[in-house]
């Protein structure tokens, strides 16, 4: 399964963490998730998520988006990720991630976020 | 039934640092060579209560772990309202000064984490004489920051909350969940703009580079330990500052991040017992 069909699998996560949609039920933002090559467009309501838009969208304004490469989330996605690339953070400071746009949601939120982008690491469990 | 009392007591000291009173606030337990622990940038002395309850450690020392001023139990000097808050070398290191001065320490070993590693090698530069051994935890001469401190403290943004959420990704993920929880809960009981401040040091005034060549370990020995999921001090910047240093120990402990005491207290034991062990002789 490649990074983005595991990321594709984020509204069914996210379902089954009522936890976190709890620790986000104050956060609604429209924001984008480039998983490698491929964009993913999260409408987030109440901290669930409304929509996951997969792929290429005409003008579609969002307002921050976190990207990084396949290898990236490749490793960041395993149950125990190796040093350097077991935070979205680690991951920014070797230059294999990125966050642009209006990052004040994206802060307001982090630890919600952090935990949301680290869902598919639950599929790679017993793996 | 007895009640169940951890063994370490709390208390607070008079003392002035620079010429200012201050009340600083710090726990204690054991007896013997005297061991001065540092908390990291907008934590507090909690971090090292492990520490501070482990018999193998106090039948041989007298920890003593003691909140900066404006963190913890240590309020802030009078007047604070007036300024922003910035730790500088020179401040932090007066600060330590004073406390062992304060409590009529002799010669005590100052273990120091993250800031508080870096001082140590600062301490180690400028009042070797003073100790009888420095460990310097997840410590370098010079890190690369890795995020803008301005998110820290402003009103949009829960100042605890993300200063948490920041420095969540420096645990291991290796480390107990209930002991991470701890961890990150400190940390959101700063003061507002006190870790901000911290990091004035860190990354603006505390540029150790060059300077740490001057180390002399024959003077006093000098210990590096940092943890290999450390990406804010990585065990490279850790190596490469050891290398500078002729008569180092460094060591980099597995499974362990950035908060070695209080994220995983069983792992870092192992780690940190030799090296009291070899202190005490």
């Amino acid at each position: 399964m490649s990074p983005a069909d595991r990321f594709a699998a984020l509204p069914d996560l996210l379902s089954g963490d009522p936890d976190l949609r709890r620790r986000g039920r104050w956060l609604s933002v429209d924001c984008r998730v480039d998983i490698g090559a491929e964009p993913f467009f999260l409408s987030i309501r109440d901290g669930a998520l409304d929509a996951l838009d997969r792929g290429p969208k005409l003008m579609r304004s969002t307002a921050f988006t976190v990207r990084a490469t396949d290898e990236a989330w490749t490793r960041y996605w395993v149950a125990i990720p190796e040093p350097g690339w077991h935070d979205l953070f680690a991951l920014t400071k070797r230059g294999a991630a990125s966050m642009d746009g209006d990052l004040r949601p994206l802060l307001q939120n982090l630890q919600y976020f952090k935990d949301l982008l680290a869902l598919p690491r639950q599929s790679a469990k017993g793996a | 039934m007895a009640p169940k009392l951890d063994p370490m007591v709390g208390r607070y000291v008079r003392t002035e640092i620079d010429g200012v009173p201050h009340r600083l606030y710090f726990e204690e337990a054991g007896q013997g060579i005297p061991l001065v622990c540092l908390h990291t940038a907008g934590a507090d002395n909690r971090q090292y209560r492990h520490l501070l309850a482990d018999p193998e450690i106090t039948r041989r020392f007298r920890v003593l772990a003691f909140d900066l001023p404006w963190h913890g139990k240590s309020t802030p000097p009078d007047g604070w309202e007036r300024g922003e808050y910035r730790l500088t070398t020179e401040s932090y290191t007066a600060a330590i000064r004073a406390f062992c001065r304060a409590m009529e320490l002799d010669k005590p070993v100052v273990m120091g984490c993250s800031i508080g590693g870096r001082i140590v090698l600062n301490l180690a530069i400028a009042h070797a004489a003073e100790f009888r051994a420095l460990i310097a935890l997840e410590a370098a001469d010079f890190q690369q920051p890795w995020y803008d401190t301005s998110w820290l403290h402003r009103p949009d943004v829960h100042g605890g909350e993300v200063c948490a959420a920041l420095v969540s990704g420096l645990i291991a993920p290796q480390s107990p969940p209930v002991h991470r929880h701890e961890t990150l809960w400190m940390y959101m009981q700063g003061g507002p703009g006190v870790f901000k401040g911290d990091l004035y040091f860190y990354r603006v005034d505390g540029d150790l580079r060059e300077k740490v060549k001057s180390i002399d370990t024959k003077i006093c020995p000098l210990y590096l330990l940092t943890g290999e999921y450390d990406f804010s001090c990585t065990p490279d910047d850790t190596l490469r500052t050891a290398q500078q240093i002729p008569g180092i120990e460094v060591q980099i402990m597995k499974e362990v991040g950035h908060f070695p005491m209080s994220e995983h207290p069983a792992k870092f034991r192992e780690y940190i017992l030799p090296v009291l062990a070899k202190i005490a002789g």
